[in-house]
């Protein structure tokens, strides 16, 4: 079984619409670019020019902020829920 | 202070909850509470913050209500077209509850003004629609040392979180920094279904009457997302982040200040 990655609605343009996808990856770094092979485009939009993730978006395996895990190190197993939260703003 | 019968009749319903009782709706007698924002989010957190019998409601905007407001902004009605947002909601506050003192402020929130429009309130609603304002507001709030009930919407999804500055994680914490301008799209370039401004908007009035009144448990140190689409929340954790530029153990933020950024645009 695949793991689960959530695509947040600023991403769906480079997902064709696709809010939730699959990968095969077994840790945050290579996701990033497997998500890339699949998706390009989605790695500009989550890195920056050194590879490191965006001011603005947090990664979450299984709702614990991989800031507080491993960081692009943290092990991906199968089942596991990957969630990709930027900043939103709207309110109006 | 003490109740009309009309009042007793008017907050029963209240009254009845234990947790609330004539103590509790004294509270929120008492409580000022800021709604930044009279848009989709501040329309159903004033409303219901309105009829709860919030003592005082200061609402600050510097929008016109426009026709495209209407699909969501449920404050407003089609006769409020042209009008000023903060007239339009105090006028709907005044007929639903006349107990309710409305402090109209015609304004954007700024750098200059913030701080001294904040230590007026005991909490503050941010129903802004742009990250320089959100920004904005978690560091007046982090200065003036008030509670926050953060909201944010798009497309089909909204996200709600408290803050309670210095000791639980701020929107600094989470997010470092705002996008760049083009990077995160706005409600008014991406779409929004309207009534998600309504479950998110009326989720933080219920933080903010959970936190007046002294119940519960806020939404500090997680995010709830709410996903209109599959009807799933989901919370996600997050802390306090002691590299933070604002609430961390090094502060670099000492004043504030205000992004250049104008209201995020669409990068697609």
């Amino acid at each position: 079984m695949p793991i689960n990655v959530r695509i947040p609605p600023p991403l769906l343009p480079v997902t064709g619409g696709k809010s939730e996808v699959e990968a095969m990856s077994s840790n945050i770094g290579s996701l990033l670019e497997e998500l890339e092979t699949n998706y390009p485009g989605m790695k500009e939009r989550l890195c920056d020019d050194q590879g490191e993730l965006r001011r603005f978006v947090n990664v979450y395996v299984n709702e614990e902020d991989i800031r507080f895990l491993d960081g692009k190190e943290t092990k991906l197993n199968e089942g596991d829920e990957v969630s990709i939260i930027p900043a939103i703003a709207g309110g109006n | 202070m003490n109740f009309t019968d009309e009042q007793i009749t008017r907050y029963s319903r209240h009254i009845l909850l234990p947790e609330v009782g004539g103590k509790g709706q004294k509270k929120l007698a008492q409580a000022r509470v800021l709604v930044v924002g009279a848009g989709g989010l501040g329309s159903p957190a004033i409303l219901y913050l309105a009829a709860a019998g919030i003592g005082t409601i200061g609402i600050i905007d510097n929008d016109v209500v426009d026709l495209t407001n209407l699909q969501r902004q449920v404050i407003h009605h089609t006769e409020d077209l042209g009008t000023s947002k903060v007239r339009s909601a105090q006028n709907k506050v005044k007929a639903l509850n006349p107990d309710v003192t409305v402090v109209p402020l015609e304004k954007r929130l700024d750098a200059n003004n913030a701080i001294d429009i904040i230590k007026d309130y005991d909490i503050i609603v941010d129903g802004a629609d742009n990250f320089p304002t959100k920004f904005l507001i978690n560091d007046a709030c982090y200065f003036t040392n008030r509670p926050l009930v953060h909201g944010a919407i798009l497309r089909f999804e909204g996200r709600v979180f408290t803050i309670l500055p210095r000791q639980t994680a701020c929107y600094r914490c989470i997010f470092k920094a705002p996008p760049p301008a083009g990077v995160v799209p706005s409600c008014q370039e991406a779409g929004v279904i309207g009534v998600l401004a309504g479950v998110i908007g009326t989720i933080q009035a219920t933080e903010v009457l959970k936190l007046v009144i002294g119940i519960g448990t806020p939404i500090t140190n997680r995010l709830l997302d709410y996903d209109a689409k599959t009807s799933r929340f989901r919370q996600v954790k997050v802390a306090k982040r002691p590299e933070c530029p604002l609430c961390g153990e090094h502060q670099e933020i000492s004043e504030l200040t205000e992004s250049e950024q104008p209201a995020c645009a669409l990068n697609t």
